[in-house]
């Protein structure tokens, strides 16, 4: 049961053999059981979430059940939610508790979902490891001594130990897909605007988009299709963004007359060897199933990570001047006067890497130094768009891997950023590009999970899905679960 | 030495609209601190900004009146700074791409109109309000006014003079007025201006400026702006330098005073704004905003010209604002026969008067219809221009109808000649030595007949007819 898809939970629920409420208990004691080893979650309330679960029992008595009706989901602590603390894993909102709920949070409630409880992250999604947290790392399931990948380290965690069956995350520059890569799960970033982004908290606003993290294509397409549609209150959110049955578009069995691209720029010395070679056996699993590899080039890729460390700092240094202690969260004591309280309350509130990217940002933009970073990089980001453009007008799909190495030792990268930074390289462009992408599993490098990323062009996440439930349904890499949390490796 | 003076204008208007620029929260103005926001104009983590189409129209209706370019697509940025009152440290605002660029303001000079440029105006959200004084050593805040729509409308240097800054902001307050785009109620806050001043000599490049900020009163302007202009020009004469810098105008001490130096200002770290994608507008909208555009001052100023020969001065009172030329309109449309007497009827006297009970035309107790059958009156010789003035007081006081108070108070004019001449007897068989003095030569002792004459009817005699049959009378 703790291992099974989303499907199969609402499954058993639709033939009565199960409830919400005993499925949001076996769920709730394996977090009691496990949450210590892996700090996967920040926050639980078991009452609220049996609550959530006795009244979805209850309206499935009364009326046909909703698309994720008793399903627990778990949230990365980014989302606001009404009920609990909403902190970011970030002491500067270290009471915070918003009075409202993100838009995609409202979706689910009224999808029926029970959503169990905050997972963990990187501070404000800043990292790439879950080791920028306020309330400390995470550890992947795989292997307890390394991390789960980031931003949403927790949220995969969480779903690869088997103790929730999904759960959203967000993406900025791999924040979904490399996470879900490095415990081996299925991670979905839509295209830029499918997924409204209010009552998420902001790092990045023109690259952030939420996704979720499931053990299998299908289930990714049932949580997005009830996660996107066009919201008014963030005027990003794109109405008349072309639609398709998202179900549907996973019932792809082979891959006949696809052409999938394959960047050189994405398979290059000095990536894992064994994660390289596990890539390369997908793609040719991918021919056998019908499919035309075409080697392509995305000529703009190396600049990505440099155009990427200044446009989301940029952003990010301005989207967090609203935590000034003023409102609400963490305020110094005894405050000299007004700068002394927006200084000590930020620099105690903020981690080193919050600050560090809040400080990159603020020079980018400077007067004098705001044409040589910032619009620079904008530039950058138009030409590897371009890149995108044109190589889609060669192939139907773009498959590379996800990260270039596998989960690393916890500690490892924490005193070199320009290192962490490149854990990001292959999924960065995707968002510049506000381009869908899917990691999923595809083979294991040291025993750790390996990671297959699918690109297409803009609002054809249909693609992506047809491609990945056929790779999906030709192997069995998305059955695998870590024996040390009770499944079969 | 002969000195140049040189102002540019940069005015920050309210626009009139019912929710703020980016959330639905009210506009009104004095409700209890705090009790108009919500989640967005509050900079609550994860909210996000949504533009009020009504704030855009009216900055597009604004950029029309003064013949500007309306960019089919400006964009927004952010203007970073850390105050208490700016509850996301940042302000939304257009910086690279104005909506509107390019305008200009004819105004009225000794030298004939002179035309004064606009560069922009864009919109921006207002920040909230700190309050200092008398809450003992603590600072409070009201976000009421956090995302309040603004435009800000900035001039070219233009300006020459003090009198050419106020002519042009009077200019530029009266045509907001008009459009409705805003109250711009100086006292509200909803219309304020700042004034960058610099001093050359003529033919010299531009001196060194200083910005005199946030002044809301058109006498405040020109006292800062007069004194600013003697101060940069003493500290030249004294050899010394102008310091670029910001002050503020003290209105009790009549002085400015130093608010922050060039060096102290502020990096806003302009960037375009990653919530809000680009303004589009279309031609078509356009057009259809211009369409709907009321008659402005200047136009209809010339019109009252033309149209019904008034005095440019006359036609200027009567265009101060829309509601006194709507008014003065169905005026004339009453009393067709006489628009010049309509408008010394309403401006000299209405005016007066309701100036005295301290109300606007909008608050008048008669209506045009009601001011237009009393001029009837004088017309028709009911009664003399001079009892109309009583029986506009009474009008106003009571708000009866002309006719009820000529019957009522019996001052219906006589005109009856055979009644005329009866009086006209009765004065000269009283006064014949004024009469033999009068046939004798002394001309000027005709006013004291018609004097007389009026005086024993009360004034209710057609003085026209007195004045006729007088001189028959007396050969
Ligand atoms: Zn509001």
């Amino acid at each position: 049961m703790p291992f099974r898809s989303l499907t199969d939970i609402q499954a058993q629920l639709h033939a009565g053999e199960t409830t919400a409420v005993q499925v949001a208990q076996l769920y709730l004691d394996r977090i009691a059981q496990y949450n210590d080893d892996l700090n996967a979650f920040v926050h639980i309330d078991p009452e609220n979430v049996l609550a959530q679960a006795e009244a979805s029992d209850a309206y499935r008595k009364e009326h046909d059940a909703r698309p994720l009706e008793g399903l627990p989901i778990a949230v990365k602590d980014i989302f606001c939610t009404q009920n609990g603390p909403t902190r970011c894993c970030s002491n500067i909102l270290e009471d915070f508790e918003a009075p409202y709920d993100a838009h995609v949070i409202t979706r689910l409630k009224e999808a029926g979902a029970v959503l169990v409880g905050k997972t963990n992250m990187d501070e404000f999604a800043m990292g790439s490891s879950n080791e920028t947290s306020a309330f400390g790392g995470v550890q992947n399931p795989w292997n307890t001594d390394c991390i789960p990948g980031g931003s949403s380290g927790g949220s995969a965690a969480a779903v690869a130990a088997g103790l929730t069956p999904a759960a959203l995350g967000t993406d900025t520059g791999g924040s979904i897909r490399q996470p879900a890569a490095l415990t081996g799960l299925v991670g979905l970033k839509p295209t830029y605007g499918r997924v409204s982004r209010r009552g998420i908290i902001a790092f990045a606003s023109s690259l952030d988009q939420a996704g979720p993290m499931t053990r299998t294509v299908k289930d990714t397409a049932m949580l997005t299709s009830v996660m996107i549609g066009h919201d008014a209150g963030d005027a990003t959110s794109v109405a008349d963004a072309p639609n398709f049955d998202w179900l549907k578009a996973c019932e792809g069995r082979d891959m006949k007359g696809l052409k999938i691209g394959k960047p050189k720029e994405y398979f290059i010395d000095g990536m894992d060897k064994e994660v390289r070679a596990q890539v390369e056996a997908a793609l040719t699993q991918c021919e056998a199933l019908g499919a035309e590899i075409v080697d392509i080039s995305l000529p703009h890729t190396e600049y990505a990570v440099a155009a990427y460390y200044v446009i989301a700092p940029s952003e990010a240094s301005t989207n967090l001047s609203r935590y000034d202690a003023v409102r609400f969260g963490h305020r110094c004591d005894n405050p000299e006067d007004l700068e002394d309280m927006y200084a000590r309350s930020r620099d105690e509130g903020f981690g080193a890497e919050v600050k560090r990217r809040i400080l990159t940002g603020t020079f980018a933009l400077s007067s004098g130094y705001y044409d040589a970073y910032y619009l620079k990089a904008q530039k950058v980001r138009t030409l590897i768009s371009q890149d995108f453009k044109e190589a889609f007008e060669q192939v139907d799909i773009i498959a590379t891997p996800t990260s270039p190495v596998p989960a690393f030792k916890s500690g490892e990268k924490t005193d070199d950023p320009i290192t962490m930074y490149l854990s990001d390289i292959f999924t960065i462009a995707v968002n510049l590009a506000g381009l869908p992408a899917l990691s999923q599993p595809c083979g294991f490098s040291q025993d750790l999970p390996v990671g297959l990323q699918w690109i297409a062009p803009a609002w054809q996440e249909d693609t992506i899905l047809a491609a990945a439930s056929a790779y999906e349904n030709a192997t069995d890499w998305h059955t695998k679960s870590p024996v040390k949390f009770g499944g079969e490796a | 030495m002969s000195w140049e003076v040189v102002i540019g204008l940069e005015v920050h208007c309210q626009i009139n609209t019912k929710t703020k620029a980016f959330c639905g929260c009210s506009t009104e103005f004095g409700a209890e601190p705090n009790s108009q926001t919500c989640p967005v104009c509050l900079g609550m983590p994860g909210q996000l900004p949504v533009l009020n189409d009504v704030a855009a129209k009216k900055t597009i209706l604004t950029g029309l009146a003064i013949n500007a370019d309306i960019n089919l697509e400006s964009k927004f940025d952010r203007k970073n700074y850390f105050y208490p009152d700016l509850p996301k440290g940042y302000q939304i605002s257009q910086f690279a791409v104005p909506i509107v660029e390019g305008g200009y303001i004819d105004i009225p000079t000794k030298d004939g109109e002179k035309r004064l440029g606009v560069t922009r105006i864009h919109m921006e959200e207002d920040a909230g309000k700190s309050m200092h004084e008398g809450l003992d050593a603590v600072s409070h805040i009201d976000l009421n006014r956090s995302g309040i729509p603004l435009m800000e409308i900035v001039s070219e240097p233009d300006m020459r003079s003090a009198d050419e800054a106020i002519a042009y902001l009077k200019q530029l307050h009266q045509i907001i007025k008009f459009l409705g785009v805003s109250g711009a109620d100086m006292e509200k806050g909803q219309f304020r201006c700042d004034a960058n001043v610099s001093v050359r000599q003529k033919g010299a490049p531009l001196g060194t400026r200083t910005e005199m900020k946030n002044m809301n009163s058109f006498r405040f302007i020109k006292q800062a702006i007069e004194f600013e202009v003697l101060r940069q020009i003493e500290i030249i004469e004294d050899g010394g330098e102008v310091k670029q810098e910001s002050r503020l105008w003290d209105s009790v001490k009549n002085e400015s005073r130093s608010m922050r130096s060039k060096e102290e200002a502020h990096d806003y770290r302009y960037f375009p704004e990653p919530d809000l994608p680009p303004l589009r507008v279309t031609q078509e909208e356009v057009d259809a905003i211009k369409a709907g555009m009321p008659e402005l001052p200047n136009q209809l100023r010339k019109r009252f010209e033309t149209e019904f020969g008034l005095s440019a001065y006359d036609a200027d009172v009567l265009t101060q604002t829309q509601s006194l030329a709507q008014w003065y309109e169905a005026l004339v449309a009453s009393h067709p026969a006489n628009p010049k007497q309509c408008a010394n009827w309403l401006a000299n006297e209405l005016l007066g008067r309701l100036k005295e009970l301290n109300k606007d035309i909008s608050e008048s107790p008669i209506s045009a219809q009601a001011l237009a059958s009393l001029l009837d009156r004088i017309a028709d010789n009911t009664i003399s221009g001079k009892i109309a003035k009583d029986v506009l007081d009474a009008m106003m006081a009571s708000g009866k109808n002309v006719d009820a108070i000529i019957d009522e108070k019996g001052l219906k004019q006589v005109s009856d000649t055979g009644a005329i001449d009866a009086m006209i007897q009765e004065v000269l068989d009283a006064n014949q030595g004024q009469v033999e003095a009068y046939k004798g030569g002394q001309d000027r002792l005709f006013g004291f007949f018609v004097g007389q004459v009026m005086k024993a009817s009360k004034g209710k005699a057609n003085p026209a007819m007195v004045n006729q049959r007088l001189k028959e009378l007396l050969g």
